[in-house]
């Protein structure tokens, strides 16, 4: 019989829906970080929301910010504690609505941290509501009839919003394919390895499930990630050792 | 020591640096900002971090990150900054976090003004952010004291394991006076309870502690009790035997001292109580204050009594508590002896009446 491998940073069962996204890119976070030998050295910042849950079953140091302000708070980790490998796990509500500019200014400054933003299209653990990355004509429960970006604004771009800004990494993954789940732990790697080495900002973007408050079955949230999310949020590295590598 | 003629702010910033602060997050406003200015300059040369943040909100959580990694951190602001500060400090007194805030008071709600003033006092005193915490809030009424809070604010904080508030105001940190300055201290950042990595079972989460204490509502009580009973500060001028007992903090205290002298001299007996923590207020204070005293008097520089309901608890309503509101005006010592004399004729009028 095999045996099953599980991370030791990941020291109980996660807490999140059947279907979501957050449990494989938990697991990839915690096998990037055990590969790297910096399971010992790493400090997560998060906030509120469906990323919070980790709090309990994801083996680093951390520190839970107040709804927004986790890049902030990783930033006043990481300046006293160089040493440490500091990054933020937070949803798209969390780091792209309230959290926008403490997430732009971390990237304006060129901080070296990690930014992992889980985009999902939609503030889960309240409910299910309209988020910045929700998709023009997407139905939430704050916007019934279907988002309508002209009068609720275009869905937030984050990697666009940023790749002028002179940066570390930048790259978008997704979990809807084994395929892209082995690229999205390189891109991470990545990302971690950029900011140990002290070379800036570094942000992976990830597309992710959320059957729930999609009303949709896995197999066709995962199909709606491929057909009509990919399109508004293309996959691919954008920015490598602070060089522009998506032209 | 050393000795030198420092602005209020100035000598605020050189004071926590030598109080082992390593680490400043904030944003420039009216009357704080020398406070960054200095520090932008003095924090690097101490092997220190000064960081110019985009905004209160991010400065102070700048502070939540480097308190929870066990340094001395430190952030200012002032009226209209301070109430942006409060989401962070609620988060840090929650997370039982030391660090030290200062607000330096303007007047006015709103935008108001960038005149001194004493308006922030409930903010200062009540928590201001949402939830159960308090401050351990320190009122320095003179450069130095600034200096000597400074220092006791940071092992307050850090013996407390809750954010600390310095409440001045413009007046008194733009003013230039002599100051003894302290020896540099040295802080050893690796407390055990300090994020710094380490995987596995023995990981530290900061966040708030009801989710890990056992009956939190006692715990957290037991705690701001704590501090209130043991650490009210105050001084005390001719109270023993005044008619008229003259309450103040920070810059109206120093024009109260000169009226309570002024008043002697005219055989008024005048007395002065001056909290110098308005967080504990020093009720302890009022114990020591003469049993047959006819009033008190707040004066302080606002527009709506602020430490009214405080006197009234802490003498349990037993004397008349009337106020001298200056606005963003310090008074001149003279007007607030006439008050007095105002309010202690109405006291007699008022018994005459009675009898």
């Amino acid at each position: 019989m095999s045996e099953k491998l599980i991370p030791n940073l990941l020291v109980e069962d996660n807490k999140f829906c059947p279907g979501c996204g957050h449990g494989i890119i938990n697991r990839v976070v915690a096998e990037v970080l055990e590969e790297m030998d910096l399971a010992d050295k790493a400090v997560g910042s998060l906030a509120v929301g469906c990323a919070c849950l980790m709090m309990d079953t994801f083996g680093t140091d951390w520190i839970q910010a107040p709804h927004g302000r986790a890049a902030a708070v990783a930033v006043g980790v990481k300046r006293v504690r160089p040493e440490c490998c500091v990054f933020t796990y937070q949803g798209d509500g969390d780091s792209l609505a309230i959290g926008f500019s403490e997430t732009m200014y971390a990237a304006l400054r060129n901080e070296n941290i990690t930014a992992i933003i889980v985009n999902n299209g939609i503030f889960g653990m309240t409910g299910g509501q309209m988020a910045p990355t929700t998709l023009p004509g997407q139905r939430t429960t704050t916007s019934p009839q279907g988002r309508n970006a002209d009068t609720t604004g275009q869905p937030v771009n984050i990697i666009n919003q940023i790749k002028e800004v002179p940066v570390g990494y930048l790259a978008r993954g997704s979990v809807d394919t084994a395929k892209e789940i082995n690229k999205l732990k390189k891109y991470i790697r990545t990302a971690i390895e950029t900011q140990m080495s002290g070379g800036g900002y570094s942000l992976v973007e990830i597309l992710s499930p959320c059957p729930t408050n999609w009303k949709m079955t896995l197999e066709a949230s995962l199909d709606h990630i491929k057909t009509k999310v990919k399109e508004t949020y293309p996959l691919g590295e954008y920015v490598k050792n602070g060089e522009r590598v998506d032209a | 020591m050393s000795r030198r003629l420092m602005k209020g702010n100035d000598a605020l910033a050189e004071a926590a640096v030598r109080a082992g602060c390593r680490f400043f997050g904030g944003y420039p406003i009216t009357p704080q900002s020398e406070i960054l200015e200095y520090l932008s300059a003095r924090l690097p040369e101490v092997g220190g971090t000064f960081l110019q943040a985009e905004s209160e909100l991010a400065g102070i959580n700048m502070v939540y990150g480097a308190a929870a990694a066990g340094f001395r951190a430190m952030t200012s602001s002032s009226g209209p900054g301070f109430s942006l500060l409060q989401e962070g400090i609620s988060y840090i007194a929650s997370a039982e976090l030391p660090a030290v805030i200062v607000d330096v008071q303007r007047y006015g709600s709103g935008l108001g003004d960038i005149f001194q003033a004493q308006s922030d006092y409930h903010m200062a005193t009540t928590g201001g952010g949402h939830g159960d915490y308090h401050m351990l809030v320190y009122a320095p009424a003179s450069a130095q004291e600034s200096v000597d809070l400074m220092c006791l604010a940071f092992n307050k904080a850090e013996e407390y394991r809750n954010p600390c508030l310095i409440l001045t105001d413009a007046s008194i940190a733009q003013m230039m006076e002599p100051v003894e300055l302290p020896e540099m201290k040295e802080v050893n950042p690796d407390k055990p309870w300090a994020v710094r990595g380490k995987s596995g079972q023995d990981f530290k989460k900061i966040t708030s502690t009801m989710y890990y204490i056992d009956d939190f509502d006692t715990y957290i009580k037991e705690k701001y009790d704590a501090m209130a009973e043991k650490e009210q500060r105050w001084e005390a001028l001719h109270i023993a035997d005044a008619d008229v007992v003259l309450v103040a903090y920070g810059i109206s205290s120093r024009i109260c001292k000169e009226a309570v002298a002024t008043a002697r001299e005219q055989g008024i007996r005048l007395g002065l109580l001056r909290p110098i923590t308005v967080w504990p207020f020093p009720v302890d204070g009022f114990k020591e204050v003469n049993p047959d005293v006819k009033a008190y008097l707040t004066v302080e520089l606002s527009s709506l009594p602020k430490l009214d309901i405080d006197v009234k608890l802490a003498c349990k309503m037993k004397s008349p508590v009337e106020n001298f509101l200056g606005g963003a005006v310090i008074p001149e010592s003279q007007q607030i002896i006439e008050k007095a004399v105002s309010v202690l004729e109405k006291v007699e009028a008022t018994s005459c009446l009675k009898n």
